[in-house]
Parts: C-alpha cells; sequence; structure tokens
C-alpha cells in the first residue's frame, strides 16, 4: 500500500490515468450519491432523449443511502452499497462521461470494458463505516428525486474522503489481485 | 398468567433497534480484534482497523455504524403462561420499530410491494417477524437488523442425503466464494441444515441471532462450523473482499430433524456489522 494520493473533483483526465489499483486515495470536493434507483430514473431520461437532472460530466457518483442526519451533523451514516447492482446503468452513465464511482464490491465485464474505453475509475470505500466516512462529508443536499428518500440524488461537498482504487482505468482489478495473492490450495 | 402491555413492548422494541444499530455488540468486536491480530494483507489490517475505528466512534455518537440499518428482523419467544394486554402484539413490534427508526435517526429501508411499486414505507415497518409459543411466562424478544448487502447473498439447496456431509461443505463454500466482496466481509456465515426449505432458510436466519462464536453444542457440528470456518478463511477474499486472510469470523450451524429424502442446507451471511440485540420481560 503506497501513500495516500490526494485528489480533487472534477476528475481531470491525467488525474484518472495516474491512479492505479492498490491506490489508497482521498477525495476532496463535489460527489454527487445515487443508487438502485436513482440509477433507474436516470437510465429512463436518457433512454427518453431527456436531460439528466445533474451534469455528471467529469463528475464521481456516490454508491450510498445514507441514514439521517442527527441535529448538528451535515449527513448520518454513509457507508458504500454494493456496486454490482449499478452495473445495468453505469456503462450509459460513462459513456455520458461520468469519471467515478464509488462504491463497494467487484463490478462486471461490461462496466470495465466501458471505464477502458472512456477513461473511468472504480473506488471503494470501506463498507460498514458508515459513522467514520461521514466526518468527511460536510454539506449535504438533495438535488434531485426528494422523493426518493434515502435514494434521493444529494450533491456532498466533501473532504478528504477516504477510499482506495480498485479498478483502474486501464481495468486492473485489486478484487481480482488481492484474491489471487492470499488463496491457499484446498 | 403474566401481563406484559403493549406500552412496555413498545419501547422494548425501539430501544433494541437503536442499541443493536448504534451499539455492535462485543463478541463481534472481540472476534474482529483477533482477526486483526492474524490478517496479513496489508489492505485487511487497514480495513479492519478502519472498522474498529467505526465502531467506537458509531458507540460514542450514538449514531449508525452502518447506513443500511437494515428490514428489523424479529424473533419473539413468547412463553404461553404471558398475557400480552393493552393491544396486538405484531403491532406493538412493528410500532416500536417505527419509533426506533425515527428517534434513531436509522434509514428507512422498506419498500411497499416489492415488484410493481417499490415505493418506500417511509417507517422502516413492516418487520420481518418470526413467533415461536415456549413454555413458560417470559417474553423474549430478539431485534437482527438485516442489511441487504449481505441478505443478497445467501442462498438455498435442497441437496440430496446422498450427498451428504461433502455436499455441504461444498455449497457453503460455494456460496461465500461467489459473494465475494459484496456482503462487507469479514462475514458470520450462518447456516440451516434440515427441516423443510422455509425451515432452513429460518435456522440459517436464527444462527446469526446466536452470540457470535458460540458453538455449536454437538461436537459433530462444532467440529463441522470450525472445518468451514478454517476452509473459508483459505478463499483468500479477505476483508471487503481485497484479499486476506479473514474472510469470515465465525460459522454458526442450526440443525433440525427432516424427511427421509431431503437434506436441505440453507446460507444466510451477515456482514461485519452483525448486529443482534435482545431482551427478556
Amino acid at each position: 500500500m503506497a501513500q495516500v494520493k490526494k485528489i480533487t473533483t472534477p476528475l481531470k483526465p491525467e488525474q484518472i490515468q495516474d491512479l492505479k489499483a492498490g491506490d489508497r486515495v482521498t477525495i476532496t470536493g463535489v460527489i454527487y450519491t445515487g443508487r438502485d434507483a436513482a440509477h433507474k430514473y436516470l437510465a429512463k431520461t436518457l433512454q427518453e432523449g431527456q436531460l439528466l437532472p445533474v451534469d455528471f460530466t467529469d463528475q464521481i457518483i456516490y454508491y450510498v443511502g445514507p441514514c439521517p442526519a442527527k441535529p448538528g451533523q451535515a449527513i448520518g451514516s454513509c457507508g458504500p452499497t454494493t456496486s454490482g447492482r449499478m452495473d445495468a446503468y453505469a456503462p450509459l452513465l460513462i459513456e455520458k462521461g461520468l469519471k467515478g464511482m464509488i462504491g463497494k464490491g467487484p463490478r462486471s465485464p461490461q462496466v470495465i470494458d466501458a471505464m477502458k474505453k472512456y477513461g473511468a475509475v472504480y473506488f471503494a470505500a470501506i463498507g460498514g463505516a458508515g459513522a467514520t466516512i461521514a466526518r468527511s462529508v460536510k454539506k449535504a443536499d438533495v438535488v434531485a428525486y426528494p422523493e426518493l428518500g434515502p435514494e434521493a440524488i444529494y450533491r456532498l461537498e466533501v473532504e478528504d474522503f477516504p477510499c482506495i482504487v480498485v479498478i483502474d482505468a486501464q481495468g486492473n482489478d485489486q478484487y481480482k489481485i488481492g484474491v489471487e495473492a492470499y488463496r491457499l490450495a484446498d | 398468567m403474566k401481563e406484559i402491555s403493549v406500552d412496555k413492548i413498545i419501547d422494548v422494541v425501539k430501544n433494541l433497534c437503536i442499541q443493536a444499530s448504534c451499539n455492535l455488540g462485543e463478541d463481534v468486536e472481540e472476534l474482529i480484534r483477533l482477526g486483526l491480530d492474524r490478517e496479513e494483507s496489508e489492505f485487511g489490517q487497514y480495513c479492519l482497523s478502519q472498522i474498529l475505528d467505526n465502531i467506537a466512534l458509531s458507540r460514542q455518537e450514538n449514531m449508525a455504524m452502518c447506513q443500511d440499518t437494515g428490514v428489523a428482523v424479529v424473533f419473539v419467544e413468547l412463553g404461553q403462561d404471558v398475557h400480552i394486554v393493552g393491544g396486538d402484539l405484531q403491532a406493538a413490534i412493528n410500532e416500536g420499530v417505527r419509533r426506533g427508526y425515527e428517534e434513531g435517526y436509522l434509514r428507512k429501508s422498506v419498500v411497499q410491494d416489492p415488484l410493481f411499486l417499490r415505493k418506500n414505507t417511509g417507517d422502516n415497518t413492516p418487520a420481518v417477524i418470526h413467533t415461536e409459543i415456549v413454555p413458560g411466562d417470559r417474553l423474549k424478544i430478539s431485534v437482527v437488523p438485516k442489511g441487504a448487502g449481505s441478505e443478497n447473498m445467501g442462498a438455498l439447496k435442497m441437496l440430496k442425503p446422498a450427498e451428504g456431509i461433502q455436499g455441504v461443505k461444498e455449497f457453503v463454500l460455494k456460496t461465500v466464494r461467489e459473494a465475494g466482496g459484496n456482503p462487507c466481509p469479514p462475514v458470520i456465515v450462518g447456516v440451516g441444515i434440515g427441516g423443510t426449505m422455509e425451515k432452513a432458510t429460518l435456522l440459517a436466519k436464527k444462527a446469526l441471532a446466536r452470540k457470535i462464536g458460540e458453538p455449536h453444542p454437538d461436537p459433530n457440528y462444532q467440529a463441522l462450523e470450525e472445518e468451514l470456518l478454517e476452509k473459508i478463511n483459505r478463499l483468500g477474499i479477505g476483508p471487503q473482499g481485497l484479499g486476506g486472510r479473514i474472510t469470515a469470523l465465525a460459522v454458526h450451524i442450526e440443525d433440525y430433524p427432516t424427511h427421509i429424502a431431503t437434506l436441505p442446507v440453507a446460507v444466510n451471511l451477515n456482514c461485519h456489522a452483525a448486529r443482534h440485540a435482545e431482551a427478556i420481560l
């Protein structure tokens, strides 16, 4: 595990190419949330040729449905959800300019192909570490689909949000590399 | 006949929901700590120490350790000499869940109609309630908030008796291997063996409500739990699926007699936020 790289949003192409599977990073800037129901809406909007409610060009989507904020908090517990459920929609958003995704768990070959083709990166946050992660969120505002409650799209202002690059824009996959390194014969 | 009021039940369920979500049991925490001592992978060590920090922080701030505060699975053991007064039991449990999720700032994750509408009910009800009538005059309530990341990775198989012990081992290992990093490892593996289709899955879920790391009382099953845990930890999945030695913290098996022609086996995985809280009234 090398030193921690600091990155800022929106992501620039040279920044993306510099990120390698296995890098620890911290993210500072604006990121957007989105999970199952929001992705379904976004995909439907694109298929109907409509404009998306948020411009994701060069941006990062964080797969999360946060807990409600207590008084004095920007957000409640907000760890990542399983990314695989968004695999059906991710290539479409990457094609439209999305450059980063934060979640947990492996991605499909179709998502990885789109990441390589358009230059995008996939980060993992630590699943279940929702209270710790909430400390790096300074501000949270709903910007689309408020009717979805925890599944609404939020605009988050984050500072030193901790992540690991798990799949880079070349398609290297830390989930595969890591497990192969530690698997023992039967 | 002992009387227990629904007001008492509402209050207890409310508190159990908050306690389970914000204050992880020391049984789980201790196993994570032991896992950190044994983990060899740098990512694994990093993830486990972050997880331990998160447990401490959520306890200190009384906030949910994980944003997926789950569907509230409630196990009820109702003594047959208990008389519930002032209302009905199911409604009281749901009211407790409603208040717990609201007052505890927990996420409401339940959608009405699983297929067509999928509209959030807004209060995390209804709970999934399993009630058993038992001898005595006590009412035991266990709340097991169950997140979907791990729940989605569970599986059931109706094995042939001829597939036996080997068949069970292969199915458990296959289920954990295919789940990979999705269920937020290190996981607790609940295994239900025997009964019928629905009984096996219920046993697997019940296995997750057991004190984590407590072995099965029967030496044969205990040995199988130990062997499966060792084999799972040879898979290399590691904390968060990033590679490492600690893929599971414990394997819990629950068994039940079954039909001469069948061998049902169900696997229900729980993430490291293996939340469970109980109270006896």
